[in-house]
């Protein structure tokens, strides 16, 4: 991204609290979760940016205490060719944040693969469900605390 | 009388528990009181193993006679926890898995993998190795195109063209097999660069291949394009508007059937696309038959680009020459001692790349297909998140089925291609 677009996207969400780090290249923006709806709205309906499609929901246990989970969603405006990551920073414990799926309908299924894989609770979302693993599964396999072989008897055999 | 299922059930039972897939599918106007037996709702179970689901995709498929009122897909039978053992493993141990993501174009995921490492590590390939993993993604480009075109007609009951299609394939398979020595899962990309190079007898039978191919192609479209059977199967089905498909977050040819001229390799260029010319074929329909349409142009496409790089690909090294960082020749390893040490290295640490985040992707056969990386500087990665187009696309499955008819449902999951082992991860 240019310094000119950036400049632009600083002075449409200069009200506000963001910060600007940059991905290998790609910008990326640590959010508030107290506005993500509203700042969501600028991006999505605003002329001059109009980053229509989400195309990926990416959550990660930073096995940290301050601020474990993170969620990180990729952007990309489809007119102006552009790309950028939306940040947000989870609490440690019982992670939870709005629903993105009212603004872009495709976080749906990514934000249950969120709630899968690492028990970030969703609020407003239609449909939170597992995505893979069985419903009266107990655990949430990418976090960093699940070990990789698994949690012996976990998912019940037929016919025991 | 006027009772749902659910509703006779728990008087009889009252301890009865209703499975949450099944409260997903039942809405208000869907949970309908009857009195005949014939006026009711009805739940069908599609699937994991069902032929026309193209893999282990369950669907649950609420009927009004015979159409589709509701669906909700099910997935997770081929969830191997890919993302979970890329954490166990180093860098260059993933690069097999990346072949059972798509396993019908498994050398575009050796390719999309190895670039998205190489950005990680700031790594430059030399001209020699981006042409060949040009022309190795295009080839397996057309290797997906043809099954998504060859099972999209048989699911319609055309069988010859499917056998068509899956002999050409065939040689694009005993193609690989020269290349790199292995005809399905073939783990050809190394970090900075391929594996080995291609031999003048496997550019010659690859340049032998894309002069027949077109020909042959033609043969099956015409056996298929003029079937007055296919285009009323396909010609309106599965429509799904332009915004709802940019809403929904959909890639690829499904995409690009809506009109929108969206491809990485235009718009976010890679390896050596934007040296070579060529077209992104769109249509505006956005039914199953605009799908076939965009499928099989992008067909000629790859083609017209497989030939561009038979032409330009220059003489040289196929690896960089960064020896800490890329794996040496195995007879250097076994003579010499500086190599020897950097093959101890990597195979038992890793390359080690910068502490960081990365995200890279390529525009493989169904779409966007990229790997969020993050490092913590050690060998294995902290966190690897595959963005899987199959897995997007999937999301349109619903909507695309409201109100079609049960027989249409095989020719929408037909133009969707979903292949499961990257759904599933």
């Amino acid at each position: 991204m240019t310094e000119e677009k950036l400049n632009l996207l600083k002075s449409k969400l200069q009200n506000y609290n963001v910060e600007y780090t940059d991905t290998n290249g790609t910008p990326a923006l640590y959010i508030n979760k107290d506005d993500i709806i509203e700042i969501c709205k600028v991006l999505k309906n605003d002329n001059d940016l109009k980053f229509n499609l989400l195309v990926d929901a990416i959550s990660v246990d930073r096995f940290v205490k301050k601020n474990r989970f993170e969620m990180f969603y990729n952007l990309v405006s489809i007119e102006y060719n552009q790309r950028i990551f939306l940040k947000i920073k989870l609490e440690s414990h019982d992670p939870e944040m709005q629903s993105l799926s009212q603004i872009w309908k495709s976080a749906n299924w990514y934000e249950r693969e969120a709630f899968d894989m690492m028990g970030i609770k969703f609020t407003n979302h239609p449909d939170l469900r597992r995505m893979y693993m069985p419903e009266n599964y107990e655990y949430n396999p990418l976090k960093k605390d699940f070990p990789l072989m698994g949690i012996p008897d976990s998912i019940p055999l037929p016919n025991k | 009388m006027s009772n749902t299922v659910y509703q006779d059930l728990k008087e009889k039972d009252p301890n009865i528990k209703k499975t949450k897939i099944l409260e997903a599918l039942e809405t208000e106007d869907l949970s309908v009181s009857f009195t005949d037996a014939l006026d009711n709702e009805m739940v069908l179970n599609m699937g994991p193993q069902h032929p026309a689901t193209h893999g282990v995709l369950r669907l649950l498929v609420s009927l009004d006679g015979e159409t589709v009122m509701k669906c909700i897909p099910e997935l997770g039978y081929l969830h191997r926890g890919y993302e979970k053992l890329a954490e166990a493993s180093t860098y260059h141990e993933f690069i097999p898995h990346t072949d059972r993501l798509d396993y019908l174009s498994p050398m575009a995921n050796n390719v999309a993998y190895a670039q998205a490492v190489e950005k990680l590590i700031h790594l430059e390939i030399p001209e020699r190795g981006k042409f060949i993993r040009v022309i190795i993604a295009e080839l397996a480009r057309i290797q997906s195109h043809l099954l998504a075109i060859g099972a999209l007609v048989m699911d319609i009951g055309a069988v010859t063209p499917f056998l068509w299609a899956i002999r050409e394939r065939e040689k694009i398979l005993d193609l690989y097999d020269t290349i790199c020595g292995a005809r399905f899962t073939t783990s050809y990309t190394r970090i900075g660069g391929v594996a080995q190079d291609i031999s003048d007898e496997g550019l010659a039978g690859i340049k032998n291949f894309i002069d027949e191919f077109i020909a042959n192609l033609n043969e099956m479209r015409d056996l298929v394009e003029r079937n007055k059977i296919f285009i009323v199967r396909c010609e309106g089905i599965g429509y799904l508007s332009k915004e709802d498909c940019i809403e929904l977050g959909l890639t690829g040819p499904l995409l690009r059937a809506a009109g929108v001229s969206r491809d990485l390799r235009k718009d976010d260029p890679y390896l050596v696309y934007d040296k070579l010319d060529f077209n992104i074929p769109t249509y505006n329909q956005s039914d199953c038959l605009g799908r076939y349409y965009v499928r099989v142009e992008e067909l000629i496409e790859s083609v017209k680009i497989i030939r561009q790089c038979l032409e330009k690909i220059p003489q040289g090294p196929h690896n960089t020459l960064q020896t800490k960082k890329v794996l040496p020749k195995k007879d250097r390893v076994y003579t010499k001692m500086e190599e020897l040490i950097h093959d101890f290295m990597i195979i038992n640490f890793g390359v080690n790349p910068p502490a960081g985040e990365s995200y890279s992707a390529i525009e493989s056969s169904k779409g966007e297909l990229g790997f969020y990386f993050i490092s913590d500087g050690s060998g294995n990665p902290f966190r690897l998140k595959i963005r899987a187009p199959s897995f997007c696309n999937l999301q349109a499955l619903a909507p695309m089925m409201k109100n079609c008819m049960i027989s249409d449902t095989v020719v929408i999951i037909g133009s969707v291609d979903p292949v499961m082992g990257e759904a599933d991860k």
